[in-house]
C-alpha cells in the first residue's frame, strides 16, 4: 500500500497495463516526454519507448480515428484527449464508429479502448477546459462511461476498464487529480467498473454523486450532519453508462429520499435520468421528490465566477435539507 | 520498369496510363499480368456491372433501400481487390459493391445489407474488409490506424482505404494522411475521383489541379492514374503496395467518372448535361479493356456474349437467394451492442419480445 493521489493512481494503472499487455498503446498530445499537461503519463515513455507511449500530431479526430484502426487490428489503444472541451473533433469517431463497429459487424470487428479525458471544472483554467459533458457520452449506445472519485477507485477502475472488450470513456475529475491522498494497493487490482459503490450504508437519505462532486459532497456533509444527524447512504455512481440501477433503486426504496449531486448542465442530464428512473420505479416508496443539485444551464463561466456555477457547499446543504425536511 | 510513382509526377500534370481509348498499349509498357489473370479481371468487371444493374432493378421494384451504383468505376473496383491479398485490409467507402465482392464478401451479403437485412453484415472470416463507411471520409483515419498497427506488429499485410473526391475536403482526409506519414502506416489511400460528390463537381471541391499532388504536402508520394484503365491502376497499386510493405504510405488518385446517379434517390440530370455523360461513356473502362483483350485474342464476340450471359445468370440466382432470406431476429438489435448485456437492456429486450408475442 502507498498513500497516493489520483494522478499517481492513474499513472500506476497505466504502467501496470503497459507491463501486462504488450498490445496496449498510449497515444495523445504531449503525453511522452512532457507526461501530458497534467503529468498523468509522466515517465511512461522513458520506460516503454516512443512506439508505446506516442506523441501524436495535434488532432483529436486523428487520435480517435487512429484508435479505431489500432483496436480493430488487435492493439488496445488508450487515447488521451487533453481536455473535455477539445473532444469534439474526435466525437464523430466516438458516435459514428467506436460505438457501432461491434453491432455493424455482428461482433466480427470490435473497438475496445479506454478513452481518457480530464473533465469538469474547479481548476480555474481557460475557456473550453472545464466542461462536464458526461451526459452526452452516456446517451450513446455502445460505450461505457466511467468516473472515479478518489485515488483508490481511479486505479482499480482504470485497471478494470483496461480489461474491457468494449470501448470505455474514462472521465478523470481534474479538480481532484491532486486534492486527495489515499492508501492504494501497489499491485494490480480491479474494481467493477459497471457497479456503483456504496461508500456508506444508511437508512434515512440516499445521496448519489460522482467525480469531483463526491469530494465536494463529502466536504459539505459534516456541516449538514451537525444540524441533521441522520443515517445517510452515500453512493458513488461510478458507471454512468450503463447505470447500476440495482444498487440505486434498492437504496431509493430503502430510504425513500434521494439527492443527486453533480456539476453538469441539468437539462437532459445524468441527474435527470436518475431522477426519472427512480420516480418511475420507486414512486410508492418515495417520501420526497428526488432532488437534483447541479450546475446551471449556462456556459461554465470564467474563473472569477466559476466556483459559483459549480454546486457550492451552500447549494449542496440546501438540497439535502430540502429533501430531509419534506413532509 | 522504373517506378511509375517517380516517372509520373502529378504536380506537372502527368497522368499514368497504359491503355488508350482504343485499347492499345501506350509506349510498349509491360504490365506483367498473365493472360489468365487478364481474363479473370475482365470477367470481374462484367460481373460487377451485372450485379450493379440487378441491384438497381431490385431497388426500382421496391426490394432494396437506397443504393449507390458503381457504374463507370468497374476498373477501380477490380484493380483494388486484385492487388490485395485476403489478409490485407480493405477499408471501403459506400460505393464499393464490386470491390468488396471481389475481395471476398459474397454478393448475397452485400445485397442483403442494401435490403436492410443485417444478416448481410455477417461476413466470411477469411477476408479482412471493414463495413462500408457512410459519413464521408471518416474511415480514412481507421485505415491509417490499421496500417500503423500492422507496422507495429510487423505484419506482412497492408491496408487499402478507398474513398472519393468529396472525402478529400473533410478534416479526416488531412488527419489521416498527416498521421500516416508521421507514423509510417502501411496504408494506401486510394481516391476514386469520379467527378462528383453527389452534385458537386470536383473543381468546386478543391482548387488543387489534382488530388494526388496533396500527398506531397504530407511528405508522401502521390500519383494520378487513369481510373478507367485497369492495367494502369493495377501497376500503380502494386507499386503502392510494395511501398506500404516498406512502411511508406501513398496517395493514389484514380481519375474516373460516375456514370450513374449518386444513389437511387438522386437524379443527376438536375446538375449535369446528357452530352457530358455521353462523352464520358466513350472512356468507360470495360469496352477499352475488352478491345485490348480482343487484340490479344483472349476474347472474341462469342466469348464476350457467353461471359455476359453467365454473369447475368449468376447475379440472377444470387439475388433470388437474397430475396428468400429471412429477416434478422428481432432481438438481434440488442445482441451485438456490447460484449455483455446489462439489466436495463434486458428489460427493454423483454418489452420488445412481449410486444411481438402479443401480436
Amino acid at each position: 500500500m502507498s498513500e497516493i493521489k489520483v494522478i499517481d493512481a492513474i499513472n500506476k494503472a497505466l504502467e501496470i497495463g503497459l507491463e501486462k499487455n504488450p498490445d496496449l498503446i498510449l497515444l495523445g498530445e504531449d503525453i511522452g516526454k512532457q507526461g501530458g499537461v497534467f503529468r498523468t503519463t509522466s515517465g511512461l515513455q522513458a520506460k516503454f519507448g516512443e512506439e508505446r507511449v506516442v506523441d501524436t500530431p495535434l488532432s483529436e479526430q486523428g487520435i480517435m480515428g487512429a484508435a479505431v484502426g489500432l483496436s480493430i487490428n488487435g492493439h488496445l489503444p488508450v487515447p488521451e484527449l487533453q481536455f473535455d472541451g477539445f473532444i469534439w473533433p474526435g466525437f464523430d469517431q466516438i458516435i459514428n464508429h467506436i460505438t457501432r463497429f461491434r453491432t455493424r459487424t455482428r461482433g466480427r470487428y470490435t473497438t475496445p479502448m479506454v478513452i481518457r479525458v480530464p473533465f469538469g471544472g474547479g481548476i480555474h483554467a481557460l475557456e473550453h477546459h472545464s466542461e462536464s459533458m458526461e451526459a452526452i457520452f452516456s446517451h450513446i449506445p455502445g460505450i461505457n462511461v466511467v468516473i472515479p472519485s478518489d485515488p483508490y477507485s481511479a486505479k482499480g477502475l482504470l485497471l478494470d476498464c483496461l480489461e474491457s472488450k468494449d470501448p470505455v470513456i474514462f472521465l478523470e475529475p481534474k479538480k481532484i487529480y491532486r486534492a486527495i491522498k489515499q492508501e492504494v494497493p501497489d499491485e494490480h487490482f480491479r474494481i467493477d467498473s459497471k457497479k456503483a459503490r456504496i461508500l456508506r450504508e444508511g437508512n434515512d437519505l440516499t445521496i448519489i454523486s460522482y467525480g469531483a462532486c463526491m469530494y465536494d459532497t463529502k466536504k459539505a456533509l459534516p456541516e449538514f450532519l451537525k444540524e441533521y444527524p441522520i443515517d445517510f447512504e452515500l453512493i458513488d455512481l461510478v458507471s454512468l453508462s450503463p447505470i447500476d440501477y440495482n444498487t440505486i433503486l434498492k437504496s431509493a426504496k430503502k430510504t425513500g429520499r434521494v439527492v443527486i449531486i453533480n456539476e453538469e448542465n441539468p437539462n437532459c442530464g445524468l441527474a435527470s435520468e436518475l431522477s426519472a428512473t427512480i420516480s418511475e420505479k420507486c414512486i410508492k416508496y418515495l417520501k420526497a421528490p428526488v432532488k437534483r443539485v447541479t450546475g446551471f444551464d449556462v456556459i461554465i463561466p470564467l474563473l472569477k465566477t466559476e466556483d459559483h456555477y459549480l454546486p457550492t457547499k451552500t447549494r449542496i446543504i440546501e438540497g439535502l435539507k430540502e429533501v430531509i425536511n419534506y413532509k | 520498369m522504373e517506378k511509375v510513382f517517380y516517372t509520373h509526377d502529378p504536380r506537372v500534370n502527368s497522368v499514368f496510363k497504359v491503355l488508350d481509348k482504343n485499347g492499345i498499349i501506350i509506349n510498349n509498357i509491360n504490365h506483367g499480368i498473365t493472360n489468365t489473370e487478364l481474363l479473370e479481371i475482365y470477367k470481374w468487371m462484367i460481373r460487377i456491372n451485372a450485379a450493379d444493374k440487378k441491384i438497381i432493378n431490385l431497388q426500382r421494384q421496391g426490394f432494396m433501400g437506397t443504393y449507390p451504383s458503381v457504374q463507370g468505376q468497374e476498373a477501380c473496383q477490380v484493380a483494388a481487390s486484385f492487388v490485395l491479398s485476403k489478409k490485407d485490409f480493405l477499408v471501403p467507402t459506400f460505393r464499393e459493391t464490386g470491390m468488396m465482392w471481389a475481395k471476398g464478401i459474397p454478393l448475397k451479403s452485400l445485397m442483403l445489407y442494401w435490403m436492410g437485412n443485417e444478416n448481410g453484415s455477417k461476413h466470411p472470416l477469411d477476408t479482412e474488409v471493414l463495413p462500408i463507411c457512410i459519413p464521408v471520409g471518416s474511415h480514412l483515419p481507421h485505415a491509417q490506424g490499421i496500417g500503423w498497427s500492422q507496422r507495429l506488429k510487423k505484419q506482412e499485410e497492408i491496408t487499402l482505404c478507398s474513398f472519393s473526391d468529396g472525402a478529400t475536403s473533410e478534416g479526416d482526409f488531412h488527419a489521416a494522411l498527416n498521421f500516416a506519414a508521421v507514423l509510417k502506416s502501411r496504408t494506401i489511400f486510394f481516391c476514386q475521383n469520379n467527378g462528383f460528390a453527389i452534385s458537386t463537381k470536383t473543381e468546386k471541391q478543391t482548387k488543387s489541379k489534382t488530388i494526388a499532388e496533396k500527398a506531397f504536402a504530407y511528405g508522401m508520394q502521390g500519383i494520378k492514374v487513369d481510373g478507367n484503365d485497369v492495367l494502369a491502376l493495377i501497376i500503380a497499386l502494386k507499386e503502392a503496395k510494395e511501398m506500404a510493405k516498406n512502411n511508406t504510405p501513398t496517395l493514389v488518385e484514380a481519375s474516373t467518372y460516375r456514370l450513374s446517379d449518386h444513389t437511387t434517390t438522386d437524379n443527376a440530370k438536375l446538375y449535369r448535361e446528357d452530352e457530358e455523360v455521353k462523352e464520358k461513356l466513350e472512356e468507360e473502362p470495360i469496352s477499352r479493356f475488352e478491345k485490348y483483350l480482343i487484340s490479344l485474342k483472349i476474347l472474341d464476340q462469342e466469348k464476350i456474349n457467353q461471359i455476359k450471359e453467365d454473369a447475368k445468370k449468376e447475379v440472377e440466382s444470387i439475388s433470388k437467394e437474397a430475396l428468400a432470406e429471412k429477416d434478422p431476429e428481432l432481438t438481434e438489435m440488442f445482441d451485438y451492442l456490447l460484449e455483455k448485456t446489462y439489466p436495463e437492456l434486458e428489460l427493454q429486450k423483454k418489452a420488445l419480445l412481449q410486444e411481438y408475442s402479443n401480436q
